[in-house]
């Protein structure tokens, strides 16, 4: 069962809540180390990140390259905000397909739980455009319409 | 265009707890207005302006029934919405699958190092 969970919160933002099995600072860490990133962030199978540039500092650089290894791929830039290491990120970020989307202003916590972490991200939802640009360069791959409709207005409910 | 106007309407149509109760509502089958209305301290006008914006985002259709215009949900009213959902749900996990692995491979190291 998916540890994930994905709620809109009006009709601007999604917040994605997932807990790890590791403490706060590995989690925080593995969102900005580069070399840690890379290991990750990756998006289909298949695809990696040839370029990562994260700048851990308040109006620090970010800059991700991703490929698909047959020439296609994209890259995504933004500006950090704010940090609290290990427990919150403020960030910017925008792709370019190629156009840059609108900027993206992402707020994630992350919170100890136990032995483990809850990580929250908040962050805005993209227009038709972004969301079609973003289909296109194959992230809908693999996807699945696993969820039945009524779980999903249940879940995105809180009646 | 067509998908964005489709999914800001779903969206704000789905930005009320009236209007999301009265899916849940009709998630059970189909009901009447008055028997929509029945839970809810609100006016039957009011109800009837609910269902309306529910109708217009596609989410609910309306049938006549001599003087009844029973409501249920309609089929692939959430579509739009659901495929953006569901796309950034599924990147998002295998992307987090992959950090499990990195977290526990680190975690595992630091463990035979101590």
């Amino acid at each position: 069962m998916s540890k994930l969970t994905l709620e809109t919160e009006g009709e601007t933002f999604v917040v994605v809540k997932r807990r790890f099995e590791a403490p706060p600072e590995a989690v925080y860490r593995a969102h900005m180390d580069p070399e840690l990133i890379q290991q990750w962030l990756l998006g289909p199978d298949g695809w990696t990140m040839p370029v990562c540039i994260n700048e851990a500092k308040s109006g620090g650089k970010i800059r991700y390259e991703w490929s698909d290894g047959k020439g296609g791929g994209f890259s995504l830039t933004g500006e950090i905000i704010e940090l609290d290491a290990p427990h919150r990120i403020v960030h910017v970020e925008r792709m370019h397909l190629p156009d840059p989307t609108p900027d993206n202003r992402i707020v994630t916590t992350f919170t100890a739980e136990g032995s483990g972490t809850l990580m929250t991200m908040r962050m805005t939802l993209p227009d038709a455009a972004t969301r079609e640009a973003m289909l296109a360069t194959g992230m809908e791959h693999g996807m699945e319409a696993s969820y039945a409709r009524l779980e999903s207005l249940s879940s995105r409910g809180g009646v | 265009m067509q998908a964005q106007r489709s999914l800001d309407v779903t969206l704000a149509a789905l930005s009320d707890p009236t209007r999301r109760a009265i899916l849940a509502r009709l998630a059970k089958g189909e009901a009447t207005v008055n028997e929509l209305a029945e839970p809810f301290t609100v006016s039957q006008p009011a109800i009837s302006r609910h269902i309306k914006v529910l109708a217009d985002a596609g989410l609910i259709v309306q049938r006549v029934d001599g003087t009844k215009r029973p409501c249920r949900l309609a089929s692939g009213g959430l579509a739009a919405l659901d495929e953006y959902l569901d796309m950034l749900r599924n990147a998002l996990e295998r992307n987090y699958q992959r950090l499990d692995q990195v977290l526990a491979k680190r975690q595992g190291r630091r463990d035979t190092q101590t």
